[in-house]
């Protein structure tokens, strides 16, 4: 984690306060072009320097207008780039601004300023947590609320399992320890109380989306000058299982934590691994530390990739590439975990045998540390692994279950295509339109109590009921029988099960097996399909410890299924001749 | 439903021995739409209400009553059967129905709360019908979770969120418009759900927009709780099939064709793979369970 984080500005945030929003542009437009060196400059020298009072609209670092800045290879466009988002540049226009030398900058410069601006927007919280906790009722100085804050981040980034994010509490406790060390003599329920602060200010509680936005301006590409919204979030609250609240860190937040990680994520990773061995290697401890760790936010990084891709297979097959990206993603995967722990395992050699040999007590505790750190590593690669290797039986049970349903002819209003598809990307002030013609319609009627004065008294002078200890009578549930939805019937499964029954020395084509099917009966090519698709991935270890005689297998030669209702491979289908007896003998 | 009461005068004059209405027959028809007024109340399990039902589908100057009785308080028939029992809701004007500003207060104020919680129901409902056929089947039961909801429609957020990156437009609204910002990322940047003091779900999360959505569902006789995974799951019932197939489903669709949009599907069943590749991979790449 960077050290000195210290360029403050003015707060900018939330809808909390009103103050600010023109002042952040302003002040990001100059850090944009070149205050990066400045203030590196200065955490190097002045670790802790603190920004402006909250309101004041002046940027840190005062800059002639029109001069050209001193540093940075950016220089060239500072001045175009301060006007370009100051707040002066709308509301009354100095004229050698926008009539100046150079035409405004086209909207292909423009974006790149506009991402960087966002980056930007993001460690803003950050800073902003200095600014403010002069406010807080107490002495809150000594504590440097960014570094916490970063420390939270982290410390949330790296809980964060496969399936739920990191708990609350957990990460509280885990922050006192480092604002312990910040101030030592304070009591410990002040230590808490920051560390609540700074993550609920992290979350942005106050706010209705408990998130941030901040304000740029862009030109559009007709060249009128635009000021957008840009809304982010850092620590996001994500339901758990049993109704529990969860803390997840957002892409965003891990970018600002490990640097431009808006790369692909497996050459990143494949970067940091040779560095962190080429570190290790020569005895490099510190800066293999640093390697191992942003490694490992890679790592999370790729598992989270996979649970989406997961969560949203489960919920809609089709809403997911199967064909190309998943199963590419996931060999990519495996094979990168194969990669890894091979590499992880040998790494895990070196350290040890570094944390062994050792003689200076600070590599002795490094090394020591670089061991669990690339522990946790295995840790999570492996869990990784046994996801992804749930991926493949889940995507085909999803399958089953999404795409083998009935075909049914009739047809009405299609909710998602006619209503929600089209209603998403509409701009609000029409969608609401929609959405309040589907409310007032759709939500039934309510049948108002009208009160008798009357009543009410009798209603108010009526004794609280005594409650009864083992609470209220339980309703009888409404059982409703489900009708029997069974697909296919069992003639046809008898029907199918007999067309498949080949014999062993004649295997056939699917499209054939189709095609006879489609003759006795129009379902049963369905159920032959999803028979064939099935063996497929042969039950081989039950036959073999059931010692059966035979198995049906089916085989993808690369030749494509050309029939009416289905796609795919048109596959080999056949029957394979077990060695009952020599697998009776392998058994016992 | 009014043409039935403008029907029954003449008949009644054709056949006055069958048909006169005695008091008695108009409180068993206004009995019967007050039991239609108890959304939650099953049929099957309150016998003078089958009988009524009965009576509806084989006494057609009673049904005539009935339907009188339930246009004059300002009601709809959908369907009167013993599945549904007396399906009736709330005329556009009527004292029964239900408006935003009383559903949820911060929704006059806040065009984007309003949108949400009307997407809420709009979603909920998607997901309880998800084909076109599930809609149209009387028989089918659809299933839906809070934390479901939310999550398929986060997902189509970050579809169109990734769509607009490839195509490299800054989805970012203008300040001074917050009318022409995307509806999708009204619901992407809200959270999901949020920690409270009391251990209750936040009211302003998109979890929490959806719970009140399926409560108030529920309330309305159109879901029924099965249990609490995922934020709560639950079972929709025959009147919130007719409910969002007769009334909802084609008010909101109106309402989109008065906008200008059109949506075309193919009108069979779009969860279904489509037949050619060329769509195939049009679908994939656009990443959404439908046609789009």
């Amino acid at each position: 984690m960077p050290e000195g984080f210290a360029w403050v500005w003015g707060r900018a945030w939330g809808c909390r306060e009103r103050c600010a929003a023109a002042h952040l542009s302003l002040a990001a437009s100059r850090f944009a072009a070149w205050a990066r060196p400045v203030s590196e400059r200065w955490a190097r020298t002045r670790p802790g320097i603190r920004g402006p009072p909250r309101c004041d609209p002046r940027p840190r670092l005062p800059l002639p207008r029109g001069a050209p800045p001193p540093f940075g290879s950016l220089s060239e466009r500072g001045p175009n780039l301060c006007t370009v988002t100051s707040p002066a540049s709308t509301d009354s226009v100095p004229p050698q601004l926008s009539a100046g030398p150079r035409p405004a900058p086209g909207p292909a410069a423009d974006e790149g300023l506009a991402r960087r601006l966002r980056a930007l927007a993001c460690t803003a919280p950050l800073h902003d947590l200095d600014a403010r906790k002069a406010n807080l009722a107490g002495e809150y100085s000594v504590y440097g609320m960014a570094e916490i804050a970063l420390a939270a981040i982290d410390l949330v980034t790296l809980n964060m399992d496969f399936d739920t994010g990191a708990d609350h509490e957990q990460i509280v406790a885990r922050l006192v320890p480092r604002i312990a060390a910040q101030a030592p003599q304070r009591p410990a329920a002040e230590h808490e109380r920051v560390a609540r602060w700074v993550l609920e200010n992290l979350i942005n509680v106050g706010s209705v989306d408990r998130g941030f936005r901040a304000v740029y301006g862009t030109f559009a590409p007709d060249g009128t000058y635009v000021r957008r919204d840009y809304d982010f979030k850092l620590i996001e609250e994500v339901p758990g299982y049993g109704g529990g609240v969860y803390l997840r860190t957002t892409d965003e937040a891990v970018n600002v934590l490990v640097g431009a990680l808006d790369t692909d994520v497996t050459s990143a990773q494949i970067a940091a691994e040779v560095k962190l061995e080429v570190l290790i290697s020569r005895g490099r401890l510190a800066d293999a530390q640093l390697a191992a760790e942003q490694a490992r936010y890679r790592t999370v990084q790729y598992s989270e990739t996979l649970r989406k891709a997961l969560d949203a297979t489960r919920r809609n097959v089709r809403a997911v590439d199967w064909l190309h990206a998943v199963p590419d993603m996931i060999a990519e995967a495996l094979d990168h975990v194969a990669d890894r722990y091979r590499h992880e395992n040998a790494i895990l050699t070196n350290i040890r045998k570094a944390r062994d040999e050792s003689e200076e007590p600070e590599h002795k505790r490094r090394a020591a540390e670089l061991v669990d750190i690339v522990k946790d590593c295995i840790r999570r690669h492996t869990q990784l692994q046994s996801r992804l290797l749930e991926a493949g039986p889940l995507f085909r049970a999803e399958q089953d279950r999404q795409a083998f349903a009935t075909p049914a002819a009739e047809s009405g209003i299609d909710l998602y295509g006619h209503l929600v598809a089209p209603v998403l990307p509409m701009p609000l002030e029409q969608a609401v339109r929609v959405t309040d013609a589907f409310f007032a319609r759709g939500t039934g009627f309510r049948t108002r109590a009208s009160v008798r004065v009357g009543d009410l008294v009798d209603l108010l002078l009526t004794p609280p009921v005594e409650r009864e200890h083992l609470g209220a009578e339980m309703p009888e549930p409404d059982l409703i029988a489900t009708p029997d939805d069974s697909r296919f019937s069992e003639e046809q499964l008898a029907a199918a099960t007999e067309l498949l029954d080949l014999p062993a020395d004649a295997p056939r084509r699917l499209s054939g097996l189709l095609a006879e099917a489609r003759r006795q009966d129009p379902e049963l090519p369905y159920l032959v399909a999803l028979l064939a698709v099935h063996a497929a991935s042969p039950p081989v270890g039950t036959a073999y410890r059931q010692g059966e005689e035979k198995l049906l297998f089916a085989v993808d030669d690369g030749t494509e299924l050309d029939d009416a209702e289905f796609g795919g491979a048109d596959l080999i289908v056949g029957t394979a001749l077990l060695d009952a007896v020599g697998m009776a003998a392998d058994r016992s | 439903m009014t043409e039935h009461v403008e029907w029954s005068e003449p008949e009644a004059v054709a056949a006055p021995a069958s048909a006169a209405v005695t008091p008695a027959d108009a409180a068993d028809a206004a009995r019967l739409v007050a039991f239609g007024l108890q959304p939650k109340l099953q049929p099957a399990r309150d016998q003078e209400y089958g009988e009524l039902l009965r009576r509806y589908r084989e006494d057609p100057p009673f049904a005539r009553l009935a339907d009188a009785v339930a246009t004059g308080l300002g009601l709809v028939v959908l369907e009167v059967s013993p599945r549904a029992g007396m399906a009736v809701t709330a005329a556009e004007d009527s004292v029964f129905a239900v408006r935003m500003s009383d559903y949820a207060r911060r929704t006059s104020s806040d065009a984007g709360d309003r949108f949400l919680h009307g997407l809420a129901h709009l979603a909920v409902a998607a997901l309880a019908f998800p084909r076109p056929e599930d809609l149209a089947d009387d028989g089918y039961i659809g299933r839906v979770s809070v934390n479901g909801v939310d999550s398929f429609v986060r997902q189509a957020c970050r579809r169109l969120e990734e769509r607009a990156e490839e195509q490299g437009e800054n989805t970012d609204p203008a300040t001074d418009a917050p009318g022409l910002e995307a509806a999708w990322r009204i619901w992407a940047r809200r959270s999901a759900t949020g920690a409270t003091k009391d251990a209750r779900r936040l009211a302003g999360s998109t979890t929490g927009i959806v719970g009140k959505a399926v409560a108030f569902l529920t309330d309305s006789g159109f879901l029924q709780r099965t249990g609490d995974d995922n934020g709560g799951t639950y079972r929709t019932t025959a009147r919130y099939q007719l409910q969002v197939r007769d009334m909802a489903g084609s008010a909101a669709l109106a309402e989109l064709l008065e906008l200008g949009v059109v949506p075309v599907t193919d009108g069979t069943a779009t969860l279904l793979p489509a037949e050619d590749t060329d769509d195939l991979e049009l679908v994939a790449d656009a990443g959404l369970p439908f046609h789009s």
